[in-house]
């Protein structure tokens, strides 16, 4: 089937098969390989991806359904003007070890950020949930996100 | 170790928490990791793994799977006959698809490599197998019972890098086993006042590195050019050499970013069938696990264990005795080493009059166990713990009191001809009890727990750096250690700004590619600070001694030091070039060791909701005895890491068998730690008395915490009231434990 969507503010036309994962049309088709496949069950937030601002899990997310629709990928994240605090928090922290977790985080972060939930640490926790990082043990990504978000600790 | 002391013209570089210096790349995505290169003409590469634990093949028929459009070979045993197609780092026993027979359900049987992941897929539908199924050993008192099923009946084959002396024949399915004696145990038995024994049950559990094993083969004639997510690419290097009978040099391992490892990634694992497949295509292949075959690549052993131990009525511990068994799964992997690892540490760090240890490496038709964090503490810790708790009540005695009154002091000898202790356990237990919180008064419902252990660290002490600084003053460090999340990049550059004199950020550590990277044994046994980091610190000090000759004075500004090479080469360019070794003093062997010991110590508060079986962790307190912390925050980080992979083991982490088969192969069905089981309190102590064996002072850390959690876990929710011999603590398990506490009059206390 023929697809036009819009690509971290790009507009991308592609013949692709219906079946086509939103993860691999975005790695494959289109180089973008910071999304990482991982567990395939939406658990683990590794391919995390944002689709008109809202987290999906592009492992289990057609391509066909982002349609006419705008997809946000970490090579798009990073270069928009707030990435920077975003950066500087997971650096300054240590937010991060293997980093094969990192660009789903980060996209779950901004997004959640832009909707202003991350209102107390409870509340980062639960938000978050929905992506695992196995290296760190979690705090320096509570941390950094607490610090993002202006909450007291 | 001499340390030469410099003239300083900068701030220190070590023992300060310097970024990442992966970090930038890695919060943008620009890190490479194995699944994202994309070679030219590269192909997919799919495994079809046995359905069955234990079958006879009696037929495989890959033709019509090879008559697929964009099908380009098909890899069956029928390929393996010109050369020994067996591998296996310490014992040669794994085919690189199954012989005649399988072993585990999710043993490659058959490989396919197509032009893209579809058509393989579709090809592994097209292969034909018949089966002729075998009685299945799926457990170890399976695998022990007099007429017990042989899992493996040909002699064994020493591996390469078992480092255990001779390797003894099999006993049925006992493939290696390690035992201790020391002192006269049964009489110290016969006159103790106060004896605890039982049976403990340790479960299988998954690494979950997120990613999964990943490996892409390129093999022209006898060049053999493999990119993998692997943490001991030399060892790779030399089991493919071995395997594919090439000279070493021909064989190229490239090792970018790994996302995560754990231990899942240590030794050798898809690198043999992706090399075998992509010598057939002709072409370069990728082989890419999906999670359920990473998890029956290898996992961590599964273990049951028969303890007692011994001591007076006034708090002195007399004597161990410890049978286990470790299921290391149909084939040994490093089940060895995990076994003596595991023995090694079930007495714990005490003052003994006698102990024994008979620990036993099984074969069951389960997928194979090897490495995974801290392996052997973790087993073992919990339990030899959950006894000196067990006995300090029964004595009325505070548990902190019989560990000061029994752990060993620095100096002290711990095994026979072995290194001696180089931490201070008492101080270090201490600290943890007091991070929790350990004399306050606390509800009925809660406990508190501490542990203490040590780990065999270092592996084998052999590990080499070039440090290179080029004309313009930037620094390339060659060194062999994986970054695999630990931070060895950014430690290991902060070793060598340190020695040279500039700052880190002009410092890079480059991954390995053992074509151009010096040797380094291994990542693992926590030895890239201490080991690696030495090698570091003696080639950078060799380029800081070069650019002194030069400049003809030890006071040097980093701004100068590009005029410096110059004048040595005349022109603008030649760089300088500094080399260390680290090797073993005498031979090197496991028994003279180990290289340090990893402290293993941490407390725990849990509350337990006696209405559910629920186990909540309000507190956790890790030590991190290092040393030297060459990066303080990062020591934290490894240690709040280990700290949830503790929790995960202790709480709910358990691979489910029933009769040789994986129920729970998937993330929604085996689940790891997220956000929302963070203890309400989670604190790392750093430690350094500078009483380790790497640059200045430093020891490695990182897994001990994992041993120390998990046990501190267990400690807590029996001070809480609720011993239990089984993990995970799953509500139901601890549940069922109260109604029988209660039906015995024991709860609430």
């Amino acid at each position: 089937v023929r697809l036009e969507l819009s690509v971290n503010g790009r507009p991308v036309v592609r013949e692709i098969a219906p079946q086509t994962l939103l993860l691999d049309f975005v790695r494959d088709e289109l180089g973008l390989t910071g999304a990482k496949r991982s567990c395939e069950v939406q658990v683990c937030g590794a391919c995390t991806l944002l689709v008109e601002g809202q987290p999906v899990s592009a492992c289990c997310y057609l391509a066909a359904d982002a349609a006419g629709r705008e997809v946000l990928t970490i090579e798009g994240l990073r270069e928009q003007p707030d990435f920077e605090r975003l950066e500087h928090a997971f650096l300054e922290h240590a937010a991060l070890q293997c980093g094969f977790c990192t660009p789903g985080m980060l996209l779950t972060v901004s997004a959640l950020l832009a909707e202003g939930e991350l209102t107390s640490e409870e509340a980062i926790k639960q938000s978050l949930a929905g992506n695992l990082c196995r290296c760190t043990g979690y705090r320096g990504i509570v941390e950094a996100v607490a610090d993002l978000a202006g909450v007291a600790r | 170790v001499t340390t030469v002391e410099r003239l300083r013209t900068i701030p220190p570089q070590v023992g300060r928490a310097a970024p990442r210096r992966d970090g930038r790349e890695k919060v943008r995505g620009d890190a490479e990791f194995a699944g994202d290169i994309v070679v030219p003409h590269m192909l997919h590469g799919k495994v079809l793994r046995s359905p069955l634990p234990h079958a006879r093949i009696a037929s495989t028929d890959a033709a019509a799977a090879e008559a697929i459009p964009g099908v380009v070979c098909v890899l069956t045993a029928a390929d393996l006959h010109d050369f020994d197609p067996y591998w296996g780092h310490a014992i040669r026993d794994r085919p690189i698809v199954a012989i005649d027979k399988v072993r585990f359900a999710g043993e490659p049987v058959a490989a396919v490599a197509a032009e893209d992941e579809a058509t393989a897929l579709a090809a592994l539908d097209a292969i034909q197998v018949e089966y002729e199924e075998l009685p299945v050993v799926g457990t170890v008192a399976e695998a022990l019972a007099p007429d017990a099923p042989l899992i493996h009946d040909t002699p064994l084959r020493p591996g390469l890098f078992h480092g255990l002396g001779e390797l003894a024949p099999r006993d049925g399915n006992v493939c290696y086993r390690f035992t201790m004696d020391r002192g006269e145990l049964e009489a110290v038995f016969a006159h103790a006042d106060l004896v605890v024994e039982g049976e403990y049950t340790f479960p299988a559990v998954y690494q979950y590195a997120m990613e999964t094993h990943t490996v892409i083969a390129h093999a022209v004639g006898d060049q053999i050019t493999v990119w993998a997510s692997c943490q001991h690419p030399f060892l790779v290097r030399a089991e493919l050499a071995a395997l594919f009978d090439v000279p070493l040099a021909n064989v190229r391992v490239v090792v970018p970013y790994l996302g995560g490892g754990f231990g899942s990634k240590s030794y050798t694992k898809m690198e043999p069938i992706t090399v075998a497949l992509a010598r057939k295509a002709g072409q370069p292949v990728r082989v890419q696990n999906r999670v359920a075959e990473s998890m029956v690549t290898t996992r961590r052993h599964g273990m049951r264990c028969r303890m007692r131990t011994a001591m007076t009525r006034e708090g002195r511990l007399l004597g161990r005795d410890v049978e286990c068994w470790f299921d290391t799964g149909a084939y040994a992997d490093n089940g060895p080493r995990v076994t003596a690892t595991g023995g090694d540490a079930a007495p714990g760090p005490y003052r003994w009059e006698a102990y024994r240890v008979d620990a036993a490496c099984v074969h069951t038709n389960t997928a194979p166990s090897g490495s995974y964090r801290a392996f052997g503490a973790t087993h073992l810790q919990w339990i030899g713990e959950s006894q000196i708790d067990d006995l300090a009540r029964r004595a009325a005695l505070d548990p902190l009191d019989v560990r000061r009154a029994n752990l060993c002091s620095p100096g002290e000898e711990l095994r026979a001809g072995g290194k001696p202790l180089d931490a201070d356990l008492v101080g270090d237990v201490e600290a943890a009890a007091a991070a929790v919180g350990w004399a306050e008064p606390k509800p009925a419902n809660v406990g508190r727990g501490v542990s203490v252990g040590l780990l065999a660290a270092g592996a084998h002490p052999v590990s080499s750096a070039i440090v290179r600084m080029e004309a313009d003053g930037q620094v390339v460090v060659l060194v062999g250690t994986t970054e695999v999340g630990q931070g060895a990049r950014t430690v290991l550059a902060q070793i060598a700004a340190e020695e040279i004199g500039v700052p880190v950020e002009q410092v890079t550590v480059r991954g390995t590619d053992t074509r151009y990277t010096p040797y380094d044994r291994s990542t693992g046994a926590s030895r890239s600070t201490t080991l690696a980091g030495l090698a570091v610190q003696r080639a950078a000090s060799q380029v800081r001694d070069q650019l002194e000759e030069i400049a003809g004075n030890g006071e040097l500004e980093p701004a100068e030091m590009p005029a410096l090479i110059a004048r040595r080469f005349g022109l603008a360019g030649g760089e300088l070039i500094g080399r260390g070794e680290v090797a073993p003093q005498g031979t090197g062997s496991y028994a003279e060791g180990p290289v340090f010991w990893e402290v293993c110590v941490g407390a725990a508060e849990v509350e337990v909701d006696d209405d559910t079986g629920a186990v909540h962790v309000r507190k956790t307190a890790t030590i991190a005895d290092v040393g030297k912390a060459i990066n303080p925050l990062l020591v934290e980080r490894q240690d709040e890491g280990g700290t949830m992979q503790g929790l995960g083991n202790a709480l709910f982490e358990e691979m489910i068998y029933e009769d040789g088969l994986l129920m729970n192969d998937n993330l929604l069905d085996y689940r790891v730690p997220s956000f929302e089981d963070l203890p309400d309190e989670m604190q790392c102590i750093v430690v350094e008395n500078a009483d380790g064996p790497g640059p200045y002072g430093a020891k490695g850390c990182g897994e001990g915490s994992l041993a120390a959690v998990t046990a501190a876990v267990v400690t807590a929710l029996a001070d809480a009231g609720v011993p239990m011999t089984e993990l995970p603590l799953t509500p139901e398990r601890v549940w069922r434990r109260i109604q029988q506490l209660k039906e015995e009059g024991t709860w609430p206390r």
